[in-house]
Formats: structure tokens, C-alpha cells, sequence
């Protein structure tokens, strides 16, 4: 398999495009497109491949694109986008239809902080505003998993059981424009993968159905409440995608959580996306000191892998929960996810909150030590910290 | 919308059946209310397609047009139709129609869409797809009002109707949004009225054998929103074409114009009087009257000057 030197945008362009070019056989490919920094290249690069059968649309807003996704979904086209930041949040009203119509369209975001006040680097606050809505999130740490994630979005999306649309998400710059040495699959890999798309409920002319008409309270719960079902069946489907892949491309794809030396280990931190990476480093290093530390690395985030991140915490005494983005008065949101996780369970760990790099600051090894440092000192938890809050420079008008 | 009530019909090499002369577009049965100009158009504008033989399917936004539908899981609607967000009619019918021509289908993908659709929430989207040129049909039934909300002003609102937001009658003319479309130089708009079927069916024949992005705008009563007689609503907008306040003409590629009736002196005061929305204290109908043979000087001078081809 050809090993290249590519920026994430440029693998996620390559998975989203070959994902497309897969169902040549089927109804095609679609993709409304709309331009923002960080992501644009993944855009550009869809819209520059030589589709057999697909079309790329330049649309005038990010709703449109999702829009034109979802008439090309709606027909029965495999049909995804790209986004971020201010993006996503103007594409909000439509990305939550995708979900609500049980559309298998993948979405890759590019995490970057939402403005005002204007700032393209890396922050989760753009994806997980959509946390709520019937999305599977699932966030990596470089271009190799960008990759191979978003070709499994599509198989996961576009399974019987699941039928829901999926969000790839990497960080600004960090991943998105970063070169890193990628494999590429070659078409004939990402066709055996990815079988034709034949979406139960798509349009067909002598089927005269009404789609998104009006429905009674019971109905409409009804129709959450199979959501919820289909939610509840992703992490047993993600697991059977992930073996599959491993048969069709020869590699191993991140499991929903990934655990590092959390057997026996006392204090625990847990966080998502590139933070990952730097954490496991410090992890290697302080176990290597002697100390009892562990991480765990959280890819999917919804539906939340509750089961699995109790399994891996069992042991632990405290929990420190990274988070590179803030929810208004209430913290960092894998944090929250955490501790509803834990509630009520046997386990009585202590569970921390750590503001990281929220605004796209660099999570540096030192700035997680001090994280270390605070929370294996502690006997009770307190708020969320600010780690590397610096004050502005003063005003120099 | 439930996934498991849909079929599993495999989709190779299907002939999309078309709805018979006798099963219209809209099917009897549907809670529009009476006199409602949208149901009549609907009828014209499903009755070409069963003449011609031709299936559709339709995106509809929020509005009157997908209450219309009625309640899941049946639908007054005898073709498919999705219904849209309320500003992405035409962003969903270029999906789908994408995937139609790449698949080689013969469906109309039609959007079907309110004056709110049209000229607010979805203005910058319709103007997209049609600088796109999208191989799509857009109607837009202009009600000149938000029926479905319960009658608030629109652009599309003419000066000095009343409506819920505009209690005192409203300040602004309507926004001209034949103008508006002719300039993105599309193939072919034109005005409907269903005062007028049989232009009417004409029109639509034309944008059905027309490449590219058609844009119908039809005048339709609403006498819950206009204050008007449900038993009047075609008399009403005959007075229209007739007085020309609301001209039929057609535009191919912005450039050519086509004006398909003289006014015939009918005075537009008449059109004013017969409908509650205009109170007599809030119209000044000597402007409306300027108002209105000023518009359709305008056209007369544009189809003398750059008459369409026969
Ligand atoms: C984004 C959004 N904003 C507001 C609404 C509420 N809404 C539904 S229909 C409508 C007015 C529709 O007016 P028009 O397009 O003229 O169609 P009509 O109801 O007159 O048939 C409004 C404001 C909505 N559905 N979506
Ligand atoms: S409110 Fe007006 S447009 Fe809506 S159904 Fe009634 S008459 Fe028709
Ligand atoms: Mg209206």
C-alpha cells in the first residue's frame, strides 16, 4: 500500500473521495461544498477528483451544502461534506435533518474554535455544539486514523442497524495541515470495504411517500426513541467495522476507547484528539518513574462509550478529564460525560475537570505533568481547572 | 421519519410510473382552506404532468404546501415529496436532482414553495441553484403573506395590506422577484395565474421541455390571509392580470420578454376593495394605481424592445 507524506485535510479528502468513487456501481456520489479555514483543502481535494459517477457541488453557504448532501442522500447517493467552526454552527438546522431523516452521510469537521472573537486553531467547541442531535461523533489523533475512520464512517453510517450519519473529527492545523506519513488504499481496498449504498428509505417515483410531514407527540417519540436504538447498537457495529477493516486493508483502525497502562494504575487521565497523543508520552514517562498513571483515549463520543470507560477505569482512585473546549457554565463536556457516566456506578474514583488548550493553545507534556501533579494530590474533586490560563497583554493603545 | 415503513424494492432499472390523468398531483382530500389558490395550482400544475405522462418528485419547505401533506403516515401528495428546512427547498431538489441525471431518470424534480421560501429565508439559496443553472422546476406560490404561521408580512407582502406584523397596513412595496430571477439570466421564468388555466398549462409544458433552472411564480389566494371571499379567489386574481397588477408574462434567459395579456382597464381598485387585508385609510390608491401602470409599462417597453423568438 502506497506510504505518502500528507496533510490530514489531504487524507481526508482522499478517504471522503474514495468512499464516493466506490459506489460508481450504485446510485453515485454527491457533495455540497463550502469553503472555511481549516478544512477547505478537504473541499478543494473532493472537487478535484475524477469522479466515475459522482457530484461535487459549490454551493453558496454551509447549509446549502448539507442540504444539497441530503437531496443527494435522499435519492440515494453515498453523499458527505466538510466543515468547521462558524461552518458548522451556520449548517446546524440542516446537519440536524440529516440525522432526523436517517441519512448515512459523513461529515469530516476540522475542530477549530468558534468566533467571535476570530480564531482558527484548535477547539472542540464546533462539533461538540452538535452532540445532541442523531450524530455519531468520533474525533482522532492523527492523519492515519482520519483516514481509516472516515472510511469506516461510511460503512458504520450506512449499515441496516445503524442509519445514522457519522462526524470525523481531527484538530486544527495539528492534524488538519500537518504532513505525517499516511497509507493510502488503493480504490480497489476502499471498494471491497464499502459496498454499494442502497438506502432503504430513499425516494423512488412510484412510492409516493411523504418524508418529514407532520406527526403526532407519539409518533415523533416514537421515532426517538428508535434512534436511541440504533444508537444503542453502534458500539457492538463499530467493533464489527473495525474487523472488517483490519481483513481489507491489513491494519488495525482505534477502537471506540483505547486504554494505556490503565490496569493497575491509581490516577487515570482521559482525553480525546491530539491531546491523546502528548498525555500517552507523559504516561510513558512517569510509569517508567515508578508512578501508577494511566490514560484512556476517547474516539467515540456519541453515542458515549459508558460501558467501556467504566471496564477500563475500574481500578482507578482519581480521573482527569482533558478537555479542549468549554461549555458556558458548565465545564468541559467530555468531563460531563464522564462523571454522568460514573454516577451511580460502584465505582467511587474521583473525577477532575482540566481546561486545556481551550482556544487552540498547545497542550504541551508540561502543562499535562501539572495536570498530574494536581490531580494526584487531590482527596476531593473541585471545578473544572483552567490549566495555562495567562492574563492578555495589557491594552498598548 | 420512521425507516422501517419504506419498501426494499431493488433499484436497478426502474420505470417510474406516472400518475394517472384521473390521479393528480393532489389528491382529493387536504386541509387547505377553502378558495385556496395553492390547491387549485397544485391541480393545474399535476394535471400537465399526467398529460405528459412525466413522474415527479418535489421539495417542499416549510409552508402552507407540506401542512398540505397531511398527517404521517398518509399524504394528499400522489408523488414523493420531501419536505425541506424552511430556507433550503432548492439546495435539496439540486441533491436530488443531481442524482437523477446521473442515474439517467426521467422524474421533474420540483420545488413547490411559499412567497417566504422564496423571497426571504430561501432567497439566497433559489439564487444559487439558479446561478447553477440546476435542472429543476421552482414554483413558487406567492401568497403574499406567512400563512402558515398565521398570516405575518413577507417581501413578497404588496404595500399596504395588513398582516399580523404590519397591523397599520404595510409601508414597503413588494420586492420584485420576477426581476430578481430574470437577472441570473435563467431559461425560462414566467407568471401563473389560476385565473388563466390554460396559459397556465402552457407555461408549465414550456418549463417541462426547458434545460435548466425554471422559475413559475403564481399568484395564489389566500382568503384567510387576504380577508378575501374563499368563493372569490379565481375572480380575484383575474382582476389582477386583468387591472395589471399582477401581469402574465414570460422571460427566457433574462433577455427576451413575452407579455401574454393586455390589461383590459379594469380599474385595480376593484382588486382592492374586495379583500379586508387593504383597509380604505391605509391604501393610497392613486399611487397603487401609478404603482401598478408603471410596472407594467415596464414590461410592455421590455417585450417591445427584446421580443421573444415564436
Ligand atoms: C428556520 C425557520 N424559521 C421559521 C419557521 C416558521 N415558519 C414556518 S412556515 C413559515 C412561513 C411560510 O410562509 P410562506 O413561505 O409564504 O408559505 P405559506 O405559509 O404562506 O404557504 C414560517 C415563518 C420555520 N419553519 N423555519
Ligand atoms: S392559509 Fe392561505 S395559503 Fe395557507 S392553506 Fe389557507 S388559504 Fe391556502
Ligand atoms: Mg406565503
Amino acid at each position: 500500500m502506497a506510504v505518502e507524506l500528507v496533510t490530514g485535510n489531504h487524507a481526508a479528502g482522499y478517504a471522503l473521495s474514495a468512499a464516493g468513487e466506490a459506489n460508481r456501481n450504485a446510485r453515485g456520489a454527491v457533495c455540497g461544498i463550502y469553503p472555511i479555514t481549516p478544512q477547505t483543502e478537504i473541499v478543494e481535494y473532493v472537487a478535484s477528483f475524477p469522479f466515475t459517477k459522482g457530484e461535487v457541488v459549490p454551493v453558496e453557504s454551509e447549509h446549502s451544502a448539507m442540504g444539497v448532501s441530503i437531496g443527494g442522500s435522499l435519492a440515494g447517493a453515498r453523499s458527505f461534506t466538510a466543515s468547521s467552526s462558524n461552518g458548522l454552527a451556520y449548517m446546524v438546522e440542516n446537519i440536524m435533518v440529516a440525522g432526523f431523516y436517517r441519512l448515512p452521510i459523513v461529515m469530516v469537521a476540522v475542530n477549530r474554535t468558534l468566533g467571535p472573537p476570530w480564531n482558527i486553531w484548535a477547539d472542540q467547541g464546533d462539533t461538540l455544539m452538535l452532540r445532541d442531535f442523531p450524530w455519531i461523533q468520533l474525533y482522532c489523533q492523527d492523519n492515519q486514523e482520519v483516514l481509516d475512520t472516515t472510511l469506516l464512517a461510511f460503512r458504520l453510517a450506512e449499515d441496516r442497524r445503524i442509519l445514522l450519519p457519522v462526524v470525523v473529527c481531527m484538530d486544527a492545523f495539528i492534524v488538519s495541515h500537518t504532513q505525517m506519513e499516511t497509507e493510502l488504499p488503493p480504490q480497489d481496498r476502499v471498494d471491497r470495504y464499502l459496498p454499494p449504498l442502497d438506502l432503504p428509505h430513499r425516494l423512488r417515483s412510484e412510492h409516493p411517500v411523504t418524508l418529514g410531514g407532520l406527526v403526532w407527540p407519539n409518533e415523533a417519540m416514537f421515532h426517538r426513541a428508535e434512534i436511541d436504538e440504533a444508537m444503542d447498537r453502534v458500539p457492538e457495529v463499530f467493533a464489527e467495522c473495525q474487523s472488517a477493516f483490519s481483513k481489507v486493508f491489513g491494519r488495525t483502525v482505534d477502537s471506540a476507547i483505547e486504554t494505556y497502562e490503565t490496569g493497575d494504575a491509581e490516577s487515570v487521565l482521559i482525553a480525546s484528539g491530539t491531546i491523546a497523543i502528548t498525555a500517552r508520552e507523559v504516561v510513558r514517562r512517569r510509569r517508567e518513574a515508578g508512578e501508577k498513571v494511566g490514560l484512556v483515549k476517547i474516539k467515540l463520543f456519541r453515542p458515549f462509550p459508558e460501558a467501556q470507560l467504566r471496564a477500563a477505569c475500574r481500578s482507578a482512585a482519581r480521573l482527569g478529564v482533558l478537555d479542549r473546549n468549554y461549555a458556558a457554565g458548565a465545564g468541559g463536556i467530555f468531563w460531563q460525560d464522564t462523571r454522568a457516566t460514573f454516577q451511580g456506578s460502584a465505582t467511587t474514583a474521583l473525577i477532575q475537570g482540566y481546561l486545556t488548550g481551550v482556544g487552540g493553545g498547545d497542550v504541551t507534556p508540561a502543562l499535562i505533568d501539572a495536570v498530574l501533579d494536581d490531580l494526584m494530590a487531590r482527596s476531593e474533586a473541585s471545578r473544572p481547572q483552567w490549566m495555562g490560563l495567562e492574563p492578555p497583554k495589557e491594552d498598548i493603545a | 421519519m420512521s425507516t422501517a415503513t419504506t419498501s426494499d424494492t431493488p433499484q436497478a432499472a426502474e420505470q417510474p410510473a406516472a400518475p394517472g390523468a384521473e390521479e393528480c398531483l393532489l389528491r382529493p382530500g387536504n386541509t387547505n382552506c377553502g378558495g385556496c389558490g395553492m390547491s387549485v395550482g397544485l391541480t393545474l400544475f399535476g394535471r400537465v404532468l399526467a398529460e405528459e405522462e412525466l413522474a415527479c418528485q418535489m421539495a417542499i419547505p416549510a409552508c402552507c404546501g407540506i401542512v398540505t401533506a397531511g398527517g404521517f403516515p398518509t399524504t394528499s401528495y400522489n408523488v414523493p415529496v420531501v419536505a425541506t428546512t424552511f430556507g433550503s427547498a432548492p439546495a435539496y431538489a439540486t441533491g436530488m436532482a443531481r442524482v437523477r441525471s446521473l442515474n439517467e431518470e426521467g422524474h421533474q424534480v420540483v420545488c413547490w414553495a411559499g412567497d417566504g421560501g422564496t423571497y426571504d429565508i430561501g432567497i439566497a439559496t433559489l439564487s444559487a441553484a439558479a446561478e447553477r443553472n440546476e435542472e429543476l422546476i421552482y414554483v413558487c406560490y406567492d401568497n403574499e403573506i406567512y400563512g402558515n404561521t398565521g398570516g405575518q408580512r413577507s417581501s413578497a407582502t404588496p404595500a399596504g395590506a395588513r398582516t399580523t406584523t404590519t397591523p397599520s397596513g404595510k409601508a414597503e412595496s413588494k420586492k420584485n422577484i420576477m426581476e430578481i430571477m430574470a437577472a441570473h439570466a435563467i431559461p425560462y421564468a414566467a407568471t401563473l395565474s389560476i385565473a388563466h388555466p390554460e396559459d397556465f398549462a402552457r407555461k408549465v409544458r414550456t418549463a417541462l421541455g426547458t434545460r435548466g433552472t425554471k422559475f413559475l411564480l403564481l399568484h395564489s389566494p389566500c382568503p384567510t390571509g387576504w380577508k378575501s371571499e374563499p368563493g372569490e379567489s379565481v375572480d380575484l386574481v383575474r382582476v389582477a392580470v386583468a387591472s395589471g397588477l399582477f401581469p402574465l408574462y414570460e422571460v427566457w434567459e433574462g433577455a427576451t420578454y413575452r407579455l401574454n395579456l393586455e390589461p383590459d382597464g379594469t380599474d385595480p381598485a376593484e382588486y382592492y376593495r374586495r379583500q379586508r387585508r387593504f383597509g380604505a385609510d391605509d391604501l393610497d390608491l392613486e399611487e397603487a394605481r401609478v404603482a401598478c401602470e408603471r410596472r407594467i409599462d415596464r414590461i410592455r417597453t421590455l417585450a417591445r424592445q427584446f421580443p421573444a423568438a415564436d
